[in-house]
């Protein structure tokens, strides 16, 4: 429903809608943040490679030079946590025909409208491409950022390997940045419960429910009732 | 008291019209190298090493009188050395001495992210400031003439800096003051401009040299550094000079309309989500209806 609706909606939660469903090990939960802390420092170092606007960020983590040194490991750092992201949930971002008719309506997940999409598995489509943005995004950001690494290393007849690496890795960390922006605004304000469960590991049935029906019903060990 | 040096406008008590007046000091200063008359001595390569303290280190010769294959962070001058074969089946060796060419438009400054790491003069000098320097190699990437060097122990990037610490008080550059033969000149633009086409005119007219020139390449808006070349329409033959020497398309994109749109798509997003929250506000769990409140 929408919250611009004039007539407000009765909410009654039970206790048992209230129970708590486990969403995230505590393994995939670690990994999650130690992504998270990671791309950060690699959003905060390359921001303020890209622009002098934002080269103060260098400065909270500890001057220019050591940002420098560091924001390539920690790009490898964060290559890790993709790769135990993509052993984790791989096999749940497959998308499936709900999911492409998710997306063909996806104007009414943007406007609050969730009822009148398809029902949801463990993630939904956005999550689903967040998900292969981010994996796609990290191959490239490696490839080029070994060149940028070691730009001294690339012989001379082969340079244009420096210019190629220096606006596929600008041009694919502004895509991630997209993407990051949406991801972070969305689990922190606007699907509420979602922050909590990177946490804790658990939703409410509710959640489930009402934003991952598909999979709240496998969870639960309930098929899904005929239309 | 007097200032010799200081330009006048205006003198008191004086008849006529004033000394010195219309005197017009040229700040832009250039390096002319002349390959035609370089004899490969390298005593530029040491006056650079003495002046800059360096020391020389272990070295690769591939078959050459070349110094090693190219300038290295400590190491900012280098002959080139090239054997060419010419249409009429005689031998040329080719000697230029490579070093920063001191760009009027440099590559290396555009790319530079680190605040004042490469600073340049009005003297058309472009020097790093190693203090500044963080190391990310940017200027590798945006230099046309692979000059700036990196430094694994320092993890700064160094490079030919003209001897600004000699040119700033009145003095030619170290390379300039070894030179036996007189190939290497130290003056104003305009006046090592006119040295070198008077020179190039003089290969074309008595040396046969047909297609001498001056390399002063306008894609990078002019160096600071100039050669005089016995055939400028093939500078690929000095040890790859390049041909139309710019800033890299890539870098001046991805400093230019990339980093605009990138801005602006970032900030937009930022203000795209406000608004979002604003206007349509927080996604809420929904009570479970009967059929589905059944414990698994």
């Amino acid at each position: 429903m929408s919250t611009t609706d004039t007539t407000p909606r009765v909410r009654t939660t039970t206790a048992f809608d209230q129970e708590p469903i486990p969403r995230y090990t505590m393994v995939e939960r670690i990994n999650h943040w130690f992504g998270a802390i990671t791309y950060t420092y690699c959003l905060m170092t390359g921001l303020a490679f890209w622009t002098p606007y934002l080269y103060w960020m260098a400065a909270i983590v500890g001057g220019g030079a050591t940002a420098r040194f560091w924001h390539p490991w920690f790009g490898i750092f964060f290559t890790v946590s993709q790769f135990l992201m993509f052993l984790h949930w791989s096999g749940d971002m497959e998308v499936d025909n709900d999911d492409r008719v998710w997306a063909d309506n996806i104007q009414a997940y943007i406007e609050n409208e969730d009822d009148k999409l398809p029902p949801v598995g463990r993630f939904n489509w956005g999550q689903k491409l967040y998900f292969w943005g981010m994996v796609g995004s990290t191959i490239l950001l490696l490839l080029s950022g070994f060149v940028l690494w070691y730009v001294e290393a690339v012989a001379w007849n082969i340079h244009i390997l420096r210019y190629v690496a220096i606006l596929v890795h600008a041009s694919v960390a502004l895509i991630t940045i997209g993407l990051f922006l949406i991801h972070v605004y969305m689990s922190t304000v606007l699907e509420e419960g979602s922050f909590g469960s990177m946490i804790h590991g658990t939703v409410t049935r509710a959640w489930a429910w009402t934003f991952h029906r598909k999979w709240y019903y496998k969870v639960t060990g309930r098929a899904r009732p005929a239309e | 008291m007097s200032q010799a040096s200081s330009e006048i406008v205006r003198i008191s008590g004086h008849a006529g019209t004033v000394p010195g007046a219309g005197f017009n000091r040229e700040y832009q200063v250039c390096k002319l190298v002349d390959t035609t008359t370089c004899i490969g001595c390298k005593a530029c390569e040491v006056a650079c090493l003495e002046w800059n303290g360096y020391t020389f280190s272990e070295t690769k010769f591939d078959n050459s009188y070349q110094t090693m294959p190219e300038t290295a962070w400590n190491y900012w001058n280098l002959i080139k050395f090239n054997e060419h074969e010419r249409d009429d089946g005689t031998m040329m060796l080719l000697m230029r001495k490579d070093q920063c060419m001191h760009c009027e438009d440099p590559g290396c400054l555009a790319a530079c992210p680190a605040d004042a790491a490469i600073v340049q003069y009005a003297n058309g000098i472009v020097d790093f400031q190693e203090a500044h320097c963080i190391g990310c190699g940017y200027c590798i990437t945006g230099c046309p003439f692979n000059i700036p060097k990196f430094s694994p122990t320092a993890r700064k990037v160094f490079k030919c800096t003209l001897c600004n610490d000699r040119v700033s008080v009145g003095l030619e550059p170290a390379c300039i003051k070894a030179c036996p033969t007189g190939c290497l000149h130290f003056g104003t633009k305009s006046e090592m401009k006119e040295l070198a086409e008077t020179r190039a005119d003089q290969l074309r007219q008595q040396s046969g040299f047909p297609d001498a020139g001056v390399y002063d390449p306008a894609g990078v808006s002019g160096t600071h550094v100039i050669y005089v070349l016995h055939d400028a329409k093939n500078p690929e033959l000095y040890g790859g000079l390049p041909r139309d020497p710019r800033i890299p398309l890539s870098v001046r994109l991805w400093k230019g309309p990339l980093k605009w749109i990138g801005n602006l798509a970032m900030l937009g997003g930022l203000v795209g989500l406000a608004l979002h929250y604003m206007r349509v506000g927080p996604k809420k769990e929904e009570p479970i209806p009967p059929e589905d409140r059944r414990p698994s």
